[in-house]
């Protein structure tokens, strides 16, 4: 329960971070809020020789509106995001996920760059980040670029953010109130077995449907997207659109949930949100 | 070096408990700038330069603070190896949330494992300092 040893810097500016990730190559791991890594380099499943911690580096811990998008910074711990007067009106997704994420000390050191890169499989945020359709900003030593989020999850732990790039913000877009999360949760860390965002848009109402902890990829449940295209979200709608949530998905299968169980959650949390969703539209 | 070895090895400040080491049971959650953290999951060299609020500072002038009173009212501990972290992670619920109801509380409070009272007296507890803290704002 002690990690190995290992060198730390705290740059203090993107340029000198992603110089020393340059340096160091595979030896190195950024530290965000360490509420992954901190884990797995105590039971030293990870033992980076150097830790290069993004802390102290100014600006990357913001919540704005910039240009009719919201910009979340990497750095944003959960609980800025739960407890957002800006997001609650502007996107009240991104609250409504983060006050279901594991518990209040880890909300206050996790952030959303950190589970973002982290890609696991269990974790929350792949399925708002698929539903509201947000864009990930990365930084690297040729400047910045911008990946869309059915891109950037790759596979287990595995995102589009080359070894050589630093993410620095997501892009989201404006909402009404018609979006939803349903979750179920993994009982002793609070990790999502299945979890299931839902945006209904305020001008075409087009649905768009995310879901995480399902798939060692958090997908688009497309099928789903589909049966509903054009129509008034009554509930034989939405239960007649829900059961195609798991289409073309091969699930996970650990102790925590058999992949049968896993197929049933995902159709069972798609059908709430979308029924929570429906009574905010 | 975690902070939670800082704390007890280095600071001998020993009323942090390490319960689990695996970030789940809350026994050894302090106030880091005024959150409640978990400190067997925080590097000591993170915290450098910030505040830190262990259970050992949270008396006044030798007055107990109204969250510890009222654990000791509310019969709100047992063995007391959660009670340092129940209270700091109560400190920062009341902060946020002066007038929190018990199922926020509860809410409140998953983080930190009590395997002795089964949980109403502690929600009891932060009930009655709750009430406290806000007569003791109006006084002033
Ligand atoms: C007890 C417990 C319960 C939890 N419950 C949940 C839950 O219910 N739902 C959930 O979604 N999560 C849960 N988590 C995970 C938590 O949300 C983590 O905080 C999160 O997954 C990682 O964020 P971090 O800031 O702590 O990242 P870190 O642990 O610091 O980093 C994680 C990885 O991402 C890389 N990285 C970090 N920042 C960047 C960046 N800006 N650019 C590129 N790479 C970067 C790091 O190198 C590292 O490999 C839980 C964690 C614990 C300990
Ligand atoms: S010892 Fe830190 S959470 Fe259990
Ligand atoms: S009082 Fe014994 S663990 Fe809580």
């Amino acid at each position: 329960m002690i990690p190995a040893t290992f060198d730390y810097f705290r740059p203090e500016t993107l340029d000198e971070a992603a110089a020393l990730l340059a340096q160091h190559g595979e030896d190195a791991k950024l530290l965000a809020g360490g509420h992954s890594l901190l884990p797995s380099m105590k039971l030293r499943l990870a033992q980076p020789r150097v830790v290069i911690d993004l802390g102290r580096i100014p600006g990357l811990n913001s919540i704005r509106e910039s240009s009719g998008k919201i910009v979340v910074g990497a750095m944003t711990t959960h609980r800025e995001i739960e407890l957002s007067s800006l997001l609650a009106e502007k996107c009240p997704l991104l609250p409504e996920v983060a006050t279901q994420i594991g518990d209040v000390q880890v909300r206050n050191r996790g952030t959303i760059g950190g589970s973002l890169a982290h890609a696991d499989p269990a974790a929350d945020w792949p399925a708002a980040i698929l539903a509201l359709e947000a864009e990930m900003v990365v930084f690297n030593r040729g400047g910045e670029r911008r990946i869309a989020a059915e891109e950037f999850f790759v596979d287990l732990f595995q995102t589009a953010i080359q070894p050589d790039e630093i993410l620095v913000g997501i892009r989201f877009p404006v909402t009404s109130r018609a979006v939803a999360y349903s979750k179920s949760a993994q009982k002793a860390s609070g990790f999502a077995i299945a979890g299931a965002a839902v945006v209904v848009h305020a001008r075409n109402r087009a649905v768009r449907i995310g879901i995480t902890g399902v798939s060692a990829r958090p997908y688009r449940a497309s099928a789903t997207e589909k049966g509903l295209k054009g129509k008034p979200l009554t509930q034989e709608a939405i239960s007649a659109a829900a059961v195609s949530a798991a289409d073309g998905i091969d699930p996970l299968n650990d102790i925590h949930a058999s992949n049968e169980y896993r197929r049933h959650l995902a159709l069972v949390n798609t059908l709430r949100a979308l029924e929570l969703a429906a009574s905010r539209c | 070096m975690l902070l939670v070895h800082f704390l007890r090895d280095t600071c001998v400040l020993t009323g942090t408990h390490v319960g689990c080491e695996t970030t789940l049971c809350g026994a050894c959650t302090v106030l880091m700038e005024g959150k409640a953290v978990k400190s067997c999951t925080v590097l000591a060299v993170q915290a450098d330069g910030s505040e830190i609020t262990t259970i050992e500072g949270v008396a006044h002038n030798g007055d107990l603070h109204p969250l510890q009173q009222s654990f000791w009212e509310c019969h709100a501990l047992q063995c007391g190896y959660c009670t340092p972290g129940m209270i700091l992670t109560g400190i920062d619920l009341l902060r946020n949330n002066p007038k929190p109801t018990r199922e926020e509380i509860a809410h409140g409070l998953e983080g930190n494992l009590c395997r002795c009272t089964g949980y109403s007296h502690i929600i009891d507890a932060i009930e009655s300092a709750a009430q406290k803290i806000s007569k003791e704002r109006q006084r002033a």
